[in-house]
């Protein structure tokens, strides 16, 4: 009949997609559970064993697994940190009536378009070079001594590179938040007797707590995984300073030629980014519902 | 409503609002700036704001050094690539989510967001090893195939959104005005969906432009996108900053052209409808 | 021709049954109101015969032959939808035209069409424009102009003026009523309105849970209605009904009186009771009158008594007005 017609019809149209998706999904985690498993590494062929978990008992306790993990930790901190913290008020501002805003909304968002090898390399030579970058220069000017921020505070230059790229998104997120919000609901609360603040904090605040959730959520996802601004600035070092969980996997792989312990360290990769992931599709779904 | 505000107010909003993003804007303006001095003036301490030397060397060099164009295409048939596939997979597929759902439509929603989450470095070793010996690194091919797949999920995400706001009884009058699906798909569907089929093409063309995870890793040469090219300035002996500042500045200028256009529909298409 | 006669129709949505057959026999050219509490299955009853659902079971016959198995688009119906569901993207004539075009009439006939419904749709000047420059009224008239243009066996309308303000919503329902009968094309209207039912339809089929408690014209209804449900649903303000003693005088469970039967006097032999409420629309009061163990009656009374709360009434109903009903609800007739 007709509508059953429509039904088999639609079923046939998501059969590609369900399909390509799920050999996506099955096919390269099945062998990196496969590879976790062996000792196997490219420099040596041939000499491929069985070596059941023991892959994973090297990973978790190389020091630079704890390293990498606490590196991967603060770095995701202190972006979401500065991104919401800077966000709110920055997309608050940007609520107002300013003359001229679709301008600065171009120039606010515009970091987010660039591409990660980009920002890197534009952050670390033309600002933060220690001889001739801006930042030195603006340095001398208070007379204060030019800081070597790649040596000194290397996983605090990457941090503030991300933070510069993803604030643009919290703050366009958050933004868009803030339009949706009633202005009758303000209102109401005006005319209860409330002011600036008491309305920011029990109207606007609440009505900000899930674009804030989905913001801390999506950025999570993306910043488990950093890797271009490492890899063209410091390359994980010095020592292992700015080495994350992504970086220390890719170097085992790609450096050291080790895909055991590489394949171990991702399946480590994909637990942790399963637990946020958890928390966003759950978010997601609460939302199709409406 | 608007409300009126006082002018006072109105000039110090104002004028925060342009200082900050003014802030936030500044390196890439620095950036197009060095792109226009020579080497010296670029390094030069104090640096010159505007009064420097203009010159358009920097981009000629870039191209007859390193092959910019070459780089260049490679990112357009790889972001253009598999930016089409993907939507080609995906239109089908939402379409048939959006106006057929069944039970499980929402479980397959969220398995293909679930997807999406995990992490590229967790599958970098098999996908390494499986390009290897099929001889997809750096290919153009290899590349589209695994930009395209990594895309998947959120274009048919954001296609499933749009697609979701056509009210179904437009389609149901289309059905009782005699149209087949084949032409209402043509004649209505299309037509009515083409803004979001629009921004979704434009978003997923900003996401593979930017890649970098996968394109750094199986990429050297021959296949290499923008992103990559501009990675091998990061070498000691390739700082040339005002030639960095030009290679990077074409890198990014067409899709910081697109993004400002796709602005409105970036935040339904990277919070996956969860804000509108 | 526009026969259309249901044997059996059911609808069951995975174990909940929305339509638990229905028969109907709806004549050629006649103007057909489905009515009935949200949530009857009138809406999708309409849309079973308009073939954008398949039927569970039963018979969907138009002119005879059973349309189960055919496409919306071959059964020859043309539906008006509440949201009215313009093609956003097409002007006022391709909205108009696209029924149209997509059975392959030659050019120039569509536009001698197309015209010709604008005219009598007063949409003439608006042609070329799009939907969303339109008020809502000239929307509804260009979505029942897509309807009227392609002259087909029946117009399906789903609740086609709930999206219109009060007067503009009398104003189309006239319209509405005046080109049904100008075209003599059977129509099948779905409303949850009894003032649009009871004026504008030949016949009004009763929905209620799924099941068509009565069917037939508006003053049959309104005169004989077959159960306690119709009773109540048709007439406004309600009917009232009174149970216990003095419904078993007169051999029922219950029995019903409709508030305009109701003689209501200051001194009387009728039911005694006190005015709760007195509503003064001018032509009319409605009074709300306590009578104690009969509950609260409803009376109306034409013109003014000049009665206020707290004023003792006595209510008398008419004879041969009262309405008696069974213990299963059913009407007893005499």
């Amino acid at each position: 009949m007709a509508t059953q017609q429509t039904q088999l019809l639609a079923r046939t149209l998501l059969t590609p997609a369900v399909a390509l998706l799920f050999i996506w999904m099955i096919v390269p985690l099945a062998l990196t559970l496969y590879f976790a498993t062996l000792h196997y590494n490219l420099l040596d062929p041939g000499s491929e064993s069985f070596v059941g978990l023991e892959n994973f008992r090297y990973f978790l306790t190389d020091p630079a697994f704890l390293a990498s993990l606490q590196n991967t930790l603060v770095l995701v901190g202190s972006v979401l940190a500065i991104t919401i913290v800077l966000g709110v008020p920055l997309a608050l501002l940007l609520d107002q009536q300013v003359v001229g805003l679709s301008i600065v909304r171009l120039m606010v968002i515009a970091p987010f378009f660039v591409m990660p090898t980009v920002s890197a390399l534009v952050w670390k030579n033309l600002l933060m070079h220690p001889v001739s970058g801006l930042f030195a220069w603006i340095a001398k000017l208070f007379g204060v001594p030019a800081i070597d921020w790649f040596n000194d505070a290397p996983l605090f230059s990457v941090i503030l590179i991300i933070s510069w790229q993803w604030l643009p998104f919290a703050t366009l997120i958050l933004l868009t938040a803030l339009q949706s919000l009633d202005e009758e609901q303000k209102e109401a609360a005006e005319m209860d007797g409330a002011r600036a603040v008491s309305t920011f904090i029990y109207i606007t605040l609440p009505h900000l707590a899930r674009p804030i959730t989905v913001v801390i959520l999506i950025e999570t996802i993306f910043l488990l995984t950093v890797f271009a601004e490492i890899f063209v600035t410091t390359g994980g070092g010095p020592g292992l300073q700015t080495t994350n969980i992504a970086f220390l996997i890719y170097s085992q792989a790609l450096i050291q030629y080790d895909v055991g312990s590489a394949s171990a360290g991702g399946l480590v990769a994909v637990v942790l980014a399963n637990i946020v992931a958890f928390f966003l599709v759950r978010i997601v779904g609460k939302n199709l519902e409406a | 409503m608007a409300r009126m505000v006082t002018t006072q107010r109105k000039v110090i909003s104002t004028a925060a609002a342009w200082l900050v993003g003014f802030l936030i804007f500044f390196p890439i303006l620095w950036m197009v700036l060095a792109s226009f001095k020579t080497e010296l003036e670029a390094f030069a301490i104090p640096p010159s704001f505007l009064f420097f030397h203009w010159t358009t060397e920097n981009y000629v060099t870039v191209q007859e050094r390193s092959d910019y164009l070459h780089h260049a295409l490679n990112s357009i048939l790889i972001a253009g690539g598999s930016t089409l596939i993907a939507m080609l997979i995906a239109i089908p597929a939402a379409w048939s989510m959006a106006f057929s759902p069944t039970k499980r439509t929402k479980d397959i929603l969220l398995w293909m967001l679930s997807t999406k989450m995990m992490p590229p470095v967790g599958v970098l070793v098999p996908i390494y090893l499986i390009y290897r010996d099929f001889g997809l690194l750096d290919t153009r091919t290899g590349l589209i195939f695994i930009l395209c797949l990594g895309n998947l999920p959120i274009v048919i995400w954001m296609l499933f959104t749009y697609f979701k706001e056509i009210p179904k009884d437009i389609l149901e009058a289309a059905r009782m005005d005699g149209a087949t699906i084949g032409r209402e798909l043509v004649y209505v569907l299309t037509p009515m969906a083409i803004p979001g089929l629009a921004s979704t093409l434009l978003l997923n063309l900003i996401l593979a432009w930017n890649e970098a995870f996968w394109t750094l890793n199986l990429s050297t040469l021959e296949a290499a996108p923008l992103t990559t090219f501009i990675a091998s300035y990061s070498s000691p002996e390739g700082l040339f900053w005002a030639k960095l500042s030009a290679a990077s500045t074409l890198a990014i200028a067409p899709i910081l052209v697109l993004g400002w256009f796709s602005q409105r529909q970036l935040v339904r298409g990277l919070t996956f409808g969860a804000v509108k | 021709m526009g026969q259309i006669t249901l044997q059996g129709v059911q609808k069951s949505f995975g174990p909940v049954h929305i339509i638990k057959g229905a028969d109907l026999d709806i004549a050629d050219g006649s103007f057909v109101v489905f009515v009935g509490p949200s949530g009857c299955g009138k809406t999708t009853l309409l849309r079973l015969i308009a073939g954008l659902e398949d039927v569970t079971g039963g018979a969907i016959m138009i002119d005879g032959k059973n349309v189960v198995d055919v496409p919306p688009a071959k059964r020859g119906l043309s539906m008006v939808f509440q949201s009215y569901a313009l093609y956003p993207h097409m002007s006022v004539r391709g909205n108009i035209a696209f029924g149209l075009k997509m059975a392959g009439l030659p050019k120039d006939e569509i536009n001698k069409k197309v015209e010709g419904a604008a005219a009598t749709l007063n949409l003439t000047p608006y042609l070329d424009r799009k939907p969303r420059e339109l008020s809502g009224g000239q929307r509804q008239r260009v979505a029942i102009g897509r309807a009227i243009v392609r002259e087909p066996k029946a117009f399906l309308f789903d609740e086609p003026l709930s999206n219109l303000d009060a007067a503009l919503r009398v104003q189309m329902r006239l319209e509405v009523t005046r080109l049904q009968k100008q075209l003599a094309t059977t129509a099948i209207y779905v409303t949850h309105d009894q003032v649009e039912a009871m004026t504008m339809a030949d016949k009004i089929v009763v929905l209620n849970a799924g099941k068509i408690e009565q069917y037939g014209s508006p003053l049959e209804l309104y005169e004989r209605p077959a159960n306690l449900f119709v009773a109540g649903f048709i007439g406004s303000p309600k009917m009232n009904f009174v149970t216990g003693e003095e419904a078993k005088q007169q051999g029922a469970a219950t029995i019903g009186v409709r508030p305009e039967h109701l003689k209501v006097e200051r001194d009387g032999q009728g039911w005694q009771g006190t005015v709760s409420v007195a509503e003064h629309l001018g032509s009319d009061t409605f009074l709300y009158v306590d009578c104690g163990p009969l509950g609260m009656l409803t009376a109306r009374y034409v013109g003014e008594l000049g009665l206020h709360p707290g004023d003792k009434v006595s209510l008398t109903p008419e004879p041969g007005r009262i309405h008696r009903f069974d213990e299963g609800g059913k009407s007893i007739r005499a």
